[in-house]
C-alpha cells in the first residue's frame, strides 16, 4: 500500500487517474490494526483494478478533516478528485470493504 | 451440511475479549482442544481501553492493548486457536453444538462458551447515525487525536464516560459533560468524579439532554435541552463522544439461550445457561459487575464447568450408552442411606452376571444433570439401557429379588 500524506495526497490520490482507496488509521486505533490485514489482503486481490493508499490521521489529522473524515477506521475511494464511496466503523468489514471495490471497480 | 466441511473441536469460544481469552487459556491447558472465534483483533472492549488502572498486579496501571495481547498470547500458548470470524448463528439442539460464521466456516464442539460482550449503547438521536465517523465517536482511543485543541461535548456522567472524557482533555481544548442530573451530581464514583472536578479542561451542563446532533457532513453544533426549563439551546461542537452505557451482543443468538429482556445471557455460578454444554461469561452476562476482571473470571469457571461436562458426558457415553450388552445404572446419593444399604444387593446382581449385565453407579448429587435428563429425582433408582436407549425403569421402593427379576429379563430381551 502506498502510504500518503498531507505532502503527496494531493498527487498520490487526487491526481491519480482511475479509483483509488485510502484507507484512513492510525498506531492508536485498534480496531484499525485488525482491519488492516484484511485491507491487504483485497489489495492482493484486486491490486491491479484499484490503486491501494493508506493514511495515518495521526500526522495528517488537518489532512483528514479536510477530506470529512472524524472517525476511525474509515475507507474511502476516490475517482477523480472526488471521494465516491465511503465506509466508517462497524460498517468497515473485510466484506463491505470488497463489496464497495466491486461497485467501483466496474 | 457435509460433514468434511465441518471442523470439530471440544469447545467452541465465541467472542476473544477478557472472558473469552480466559476461558482459551483454562480449557486448553486442561488439553480441551480450543478454538476462539473472534469478529476483530482479540481484546474487546479492553483492547480499545487506553489505561486501566484498576486489574489487579499491575501498580501503576496498564494499556488495556498490551494487557489483552498478554492474554491472546498466554492462552495460544498452550494451543488455543484464535480465528478471526464473525459468528452468523448457532444451532444448540443437538449433542454437538454447530457454529457458523459470516466467512462461511462451520464449526462443532462439544461444550460452547459464548462470550461475545457488550458494545457501546446508541441514543437514536436525530443526526446520530448519519454523523458516525464524522465527529459522533463511542471509541476515545480511536478519535481522540482527531480533536487536538477542538472542543467536545459528551454525553454520559457513569464511571466509563467521565475516565474517557478525561482522556480526551489531553487532546481536546474543552469537553463539555451534559449530565442529567442536579449540578455536583454523577452516576461516576467518588474517586473519579472528584478528578474530574479538578480537571480545568471539563465543563459541566447539569439537568440537560442533547436532543439532536448537527452538522453539514461533519458535526457543528448540538441542540441541548434543560429538562427543569424545557429550554432549548444551541452549543457549537466539533465531535461528540457517546458514552451512554452498553448492549449486549447476542443478536445472533436468536434466543438459542435463555436470556432476559434487555438480551443478556442468563446463566448460573457455574455459567451454565438454559441449554446443556453452552455456557456463558463476561459482559454479556447478567451479572452484578462488569469489568475484566470478573470477564477474566468468568471464563476460568466456564471453562472449568465446560471441561467437567465434556468428561461427564464422554464417560457416561462410553460407560452407559455405547456397550453392546445391557447397562444397569444404579443412580445412589451419598446423602439417601437407603441407596446405600441397597447397593450390596445391586452390586450382587450385577456379579451373578458379569460379561451380560454392566453396573454402573451415578451419584446423583455430582451428576445432576444426567440425573435430570433421565428424570431421577430421588436415589436409590436404578434404569437398564441395551444399546443406549433405557428399557427397564425400577423405582424405590424395590427388593433384591424384584430387580433380579427385571435384569434377567433385560438380558434375555424379552
Amino acid at each position: 500500500m502506498v502510504q500518503v500524506d498531507k505532502v503527496n495526497f494531493e498527487e498520490e490520490v487526487l491526481q491519480a487517474k482511475g479509483p483509488v482507496l485510502v484507507d484512513f488509521w492510525s498506531t492508536k486505533c485498534e480496531p484499525c490494526m485488525a482491519l488492516l490485514p484484511d485491507v491487504e489482503a483485497l489489495e492482493a486481490k484486486y491490486g491491479d483494478q484499484i490503486k491501494f493508499c493508506k493514511l495515518n490521521v495521526l500526522e495528517n489529522r488537518r489532512l483528514a478533516i479536510s477530506q470529512k473524515v472524524l472517525g476511525l477506521p474509515t475507507i474511502c475511494i476516490y475517482k477523480d478528485g472526488e471521494k465516491v464511496a465511503e465506509l466508517t466503523k462497524d460498517d468497515a468489514t473485510a466484506a463491505n470493504i470488497e463489496a464497495m471495490i466491486k461497485e467501483q471497480i466496474q | 451440511m457435509a460433514a468434511e466441511d465441518m471442523k470439530t473441536y471440544d469447545v467452541i469460544i465465541v467472542g476473544g475479549g477478557p472472558a473469552g481469552l480466559s476461558a482459551a487459556l483454562y480449557a486448553s491447558r486442561s488439553k480441551l482442544s480450543t478454538l476462539v472465534l473472534e469478529k476483530a483483533k482479540p481484546g474487546g472492549q479492553a483492547g480499545t481501553t487506553e489505561w486501566l488502572e484498576n486489574y489487579p498486579g499491575f501498580p501503576g496501571g496498564v494499556k488495556g492493548p498490551e494487557l489483552m495481547e498478554h492474554f491472546a498470547a498466554q492462552a495460544r500458548e498452550f494451543g488455543a486457536e484464535i480465528i478471526k470470524d464473525d459468528v452468523a448463528s448457532v444451532d444448540f439442539s443437538g449433542e454437538k453444538k454447530l457454529v457458523c460464521t459470516a466467512g462461511g466456516g462451520q464449526y462443532s464442539a462439544s461444550a460452547v462458551i459464548l462470550c461475545p460482550g457488550a458494545e457501546p449503547r446508541t441514543l437514536g438521536l436525530p443526526g446520530e447515525r448519519e454523523l458516525r465517523g464524522k465527529g459522533v465517536s463511542y471509541c476515545a482511543t480511536c478519535d481522540g487525536d482527531f480533536f487536538t485543541d477542538l472542543d467536545i461535548v459528551v454525553i454520559g456522567n457513569g464511571d466509563a464516560a467521565v475516565e474517557e472524557a478525561m482522556y480526551l482533555t489531553r487532546f481536546a481544548e474543552s469537553v463539555t459533560m451534559i449530565v442529567v442530573h442536579d449540578e455536583g451530581i454523577l452516576d461516576a464514583t467518588a474517586v473519579i468524579r472528584d478528578r474530574a472536578f479538578k480537571n480545568p479542561k471539563m465543563k459541566w451542563v447539569w439537568n440537560s439532554v442533547v436532543d439532536e446532533i448537527r452538522g453539514d457532513g461533519i458535526v457543528e453544533s448540538v441542540i441541548i435541552r434543560n429538562l427543569k426549563t424545557n429550554e432549548r439551546t444551541e452549543l457549537e461542537t466539533n465531535g461528540v463522544f457517546v458514552f451512554v452505557g452498553t448492549v449486549p451482543n447476542t443478536q445472533f443468538l436468536s434466543g438459542a439461550v435463555e436470556m432476559d429482556k434487555r438480551g443478556y445471557i442468563i446463566a448460573n455460578e457455574q455459567m451454565e445457561t438454559s441449554v446443556d454444554g453452552v455456557y456463558c461469561a463476561g459482559d454479556a452476562r447478567v451479572k452484578y459487575l462488569r469489568q475484566v476482571i470478573t470477564a477474566a473470571a468468568d471464563g476460568a469457571i466456564a471453562a472449568v464447568a465446560a471441561e467437567k461436562y465434556i468428561h461427564e458426558e464422554e464417560g457416561f457415553r462410553e460407560m452407559v450408552l455405547a456397550p453392546a450388552s445391557p447397562v444397569m445404572v444404579c443412580f445412589w446419593s451419598p446423602t439417601s442411606q437407603e441407596s446405600l444399604d441397597f447397593m450390596p444387593a445391586v452390586e450382587r446382581i450385577a456379579e451373578a452376571r458379569a460379561g451380560s449385565l454392566n453396573l454402573v453407579k451415578i451419584d446423583i448429587y455430582k451428576n445432576q444433570r444426567i440425573a435430570g435428563r433421565y428424570e431421577i429425582s430421588a436415589a436409590p433408582s436404578i434404569l437398564f439401557f441395551n444399546k443406549g436407549q433405557v428399557c427397564e425403569r425400577v423405582q424405590w421402593p424395590t427388593t433384591e429379588e424384584e430387580l433380579t427379576l427385571v435384569a434377567d429379563r433385560v438380558i434375555s430381551g424379552k
